[in-house]
């Protein structure tokens, strides 16, 4: 606490002051200040000083909750980040002078105490949650974070901020609350603010067909996709983008307002309020391919290629080939027993088994 | 409180489309000018249908960072942004004149003061010039020059020429380079033939286009014969059929182009203060100051 936040606590008590768990307010028989740990009646400005000056840390924290101007979704989650509505204050105190951490996605971010109870926030990938800040790359403005989240840890385009493949080795230190939020925002955009308008009711969500409804031009074609076979297929697009694994947002979306998806939404703390565009462009390609009749093809396979075909297709699917090791033919993905595969069952033209797509 | 949001087309496969949207967007930032700048994208994120509830700023100007007014100005982005109101009478077009119209956004209550694209913005006409100074490095080219002013052009939106011829005309008018043509990618006259649309030796060739990508980095290179396989690179200038073409990609990568953003949103009523002149002299080719600005410091 400081004088700027004593000063300002004298000033507001004629108004009355209420902030976890410190009440001050001007009675007809002087000042009162109470806390959970004690009620000082009939003060006069000398004893509220006093009082006040005692009691530093209730001081300094409605002071930072409520003199600092910031727009309600950043209190609130700041609020969260620290556990400020179920912790009491001289508790939370202890905790942020250690360090208070909260995940958002795979970040990790840290609440700390600065000077006179002002908050100090470091953010970085969870991975790196043990790491000695020296060995990691170290930014202050929120803006850098861009390049950080355009590449995986592979190097490959993320064209999807909320994939599970953040890279690591970074972290920005020291920020203010704003440039916290600032921060997260470029990591997962408007994630703080469709959390904050889930936790006030008022998250509105865009459900599959009518958010395929709005679409025009070449994404027009996705809406003829329902042609009255119920919603099968929006089960399978759920299942194939919107589960953790592939997204960490929290799906809130589903088929129409009456009617609920079988695939789970995903344990992320931000919500999902619509299709994404990825989702829009994939279901166009779906749409266009599901168009497609079935035909029945006459393979030759031993069981063993079957299974084959069905681990190559899961190691794909969930993104495992490339973990499979150079000579580990017992996977049916490794690349060796693939390419036999290939070699024996393909024909020239690529068609497995020599059995042509299209019928002559 | 007034915010500027930038919004632009992006893209899921290649990582540097959003990347002069970025760039444009710390550009106006760092004038001051707005409480908030921010981008939003078609194919990124945050969405144009989410970015507006991350402003604080009561009153928000949207410039499209697109090149032509037609189907994204004029349905995808009223739509996405929730403009309700919306109707593309609003703006008044030729196709080329669209500059601004006060809505508002129906799930954030904020005013929206939706503008016109950048790339139909007269101010644009400078930016293909600018274009022209900084891949010859001579803030004075002109003389002895051909310029070629190429465009997609498709034959399903007649606005996405019109941008084109627009600024090739204009800069004609000028009388700064010897020759000036609208050349196109999908449409007559194509620029494919681009040699034979010139009687300068050298021609200046400045797409207009957001961000690299496909069609600047593949197809025009080997359309214009600069290349005959993109991935093995070319030079600029390049000598073909005895013309020597300077080619340097997408005109929308051009630091200038953060002017013609401001100019949008200035145009529509925001206080721009002194920015507009700040970033002319900011993103100036090297060697072209003048005496009024020489020495500014910055």
């Amino acid at each position: 606490m400081n004088d700027e936040q004593l000063d300002a606590l004298v000033a507001a008590a004629a108004e009355g002051v209420e902030c976890d768990g410190l009440r001050v307010s001007r009675e007809p028989a002087g000042f009162r200040f109470e806390t959970p740990d004690g009620d000082h009646g009939g003060l006069d400005e000398a004893d509220l000083r006093a009082v006040a000056d005692e009691n530093p840390w209730f001081v300094s924290n409605w002071y930072y909750w409520t003199e600092v101007d910031r727009p309600a979704v950043e209190t609130a989650f700041l609020r969260w980040l620290e556990g400020a509505d179920g912790t009491a204050v001289p508790e939370r105190y202890e905790a942020l002078a250690e360090g208070v951490d909260a995940a958002w996605g795979e970040l990790e971010i840290e609440v700390g105490l600065g000077d006179d109870g002002h908050r100090t926030y470091e953010v970085r990938h969870a991975e790196d949650a043990d790491r000695p800040v020296e060995d990691l790359e170290v930014y202050a403005d929120p803006l850098e974070a861009r390049e950080l989240v355009k590449y995986d840890d592979r190097g490959r385009y993320r064209p999807l901020k909320t994939a599970p493949t953040l890279a690591s080795g970074w972290a920005f230190v020291d920020l203010d609350g704003r440039s916290l939020v600032r921060a997260v925002d470029v990591v997962y955009p408007a994630t703080v603010t469709n959390w904050h308008l889930e936790r006030e009711g008022e998250l509105d969500v865009s459900h599959w067909r009518e958010t395929m409804e709005r679409q025009t031009g070449i994404y027009g074609v996705i809406e003829t996709w329902d042609r009255g076979e119920g919603h099968e297929h929006v089960e399978w697009v759920a299942e194939a983008c919107c589960v953790d694994s592939q997204c960490l947002k929290r799906r809130e979306w589903e088929y129409d307002d009456g009617t609920d998806l079988a695939v789970d939404g995903g344990d992320g703390e931000f919500p999902c309020r619509e299709p994404c565009s990825l989702v829009v462009a994939a279901a166009r390609k779906w749409t266009k391919l599901e168009g497609e009749e079935s035909q029945t093809y006459e393979f030759e396979l031993t069981p063993s290629e079957k299974e084959q075909v069905e681990d190559i297709i899961d190691a794909v699917a969930d993104g495992t080939a490339e973990e499979i090791r150079e000579a580990d033919v017992y996977e049916g993905a490794n690349r060796y027993r693939t390419r036999f595969l290939r070699a024996k069952r393909f024909d020239d033209e690529g068609n497995l088994c020599g059995v042509p797509t299209d019928e002559e | 409180m007034q915010a500027l949001v930038i919004v632009a087309h992006g893209s899921h496969l290649n990582p540097d489309a959003s990347t002069p949207t970025y760039e444009h967007a710390d550009t106006v930032r760092k004038t001051g000018v707005f409480d908030e700048v921010r981008t939003a994208f078609w194919k990124e994120e945050p969405s144009f249908r989410e970015v507006l509830r991350t402003v604080e700023s009561d009153e928000v100007y949207v410039v499209p960072l697109f090149i032509s007014e037609g189907y994204f100005t004029e349905q995808v982005i009223p739509r996405e942004l929730r403009l309700e109101e919306w109707d593309e009478a609003a703006w008044e077009s030729d196709g080329t004149s669209a500059t601004h119209a006060t809505l508002e956004a129906a799930d954030v209550g904020k005013t929206v003061h939706y503008c016109g694209p950048v790339g139909t913005h007269d101010a644009m006409s400078d930016v293909i010039v600018r274009r022209a100074e900084t891949v010859t490095d001579d803030p004075d080219v002109g003389e002895g020059f051909g310029l070629a002013v190429v465009g997609h052009g498709t034959e399903r939106n007649e606005n996405s020429a019109k941008a084109i011829e627009y600024h090739a005309d204009r800069i004609a008018e000028r009388n700064r380079f010897e020759e000036v043509r609208a050349l196109f990618m999908d449409e007559a006259p194509e620029i494919d033939d681009v040699t034979d649309f010139f009687d300068s030796e050298d021609v200046v060739i400045v797409p207009l286009f957001v961000a690299d990508g496909y069609h600047t980095q593949e197809d025009i290179p080997e359309d214009v014969g600069l290349t005959d396989d993109y991935r093995t690179g070319w030079e600029t200038p390049a000598t073909v059929e005895g013309h020597r073409l300077w080619y340097a990609g997408a005109v929308g990568t051009e630091a200038l182009m953060a002017d013609v953003v401001l100019e949008r949103a200035a145009e529509a009523g925001a206080d721009v203060g002194d920015a507009v002149e700040t970033v002319r002299r900011r993103t100036r080719v090297a060697g072209a100051e003048t005496s009024a600005d020489a020495g500014a410091g910055d």
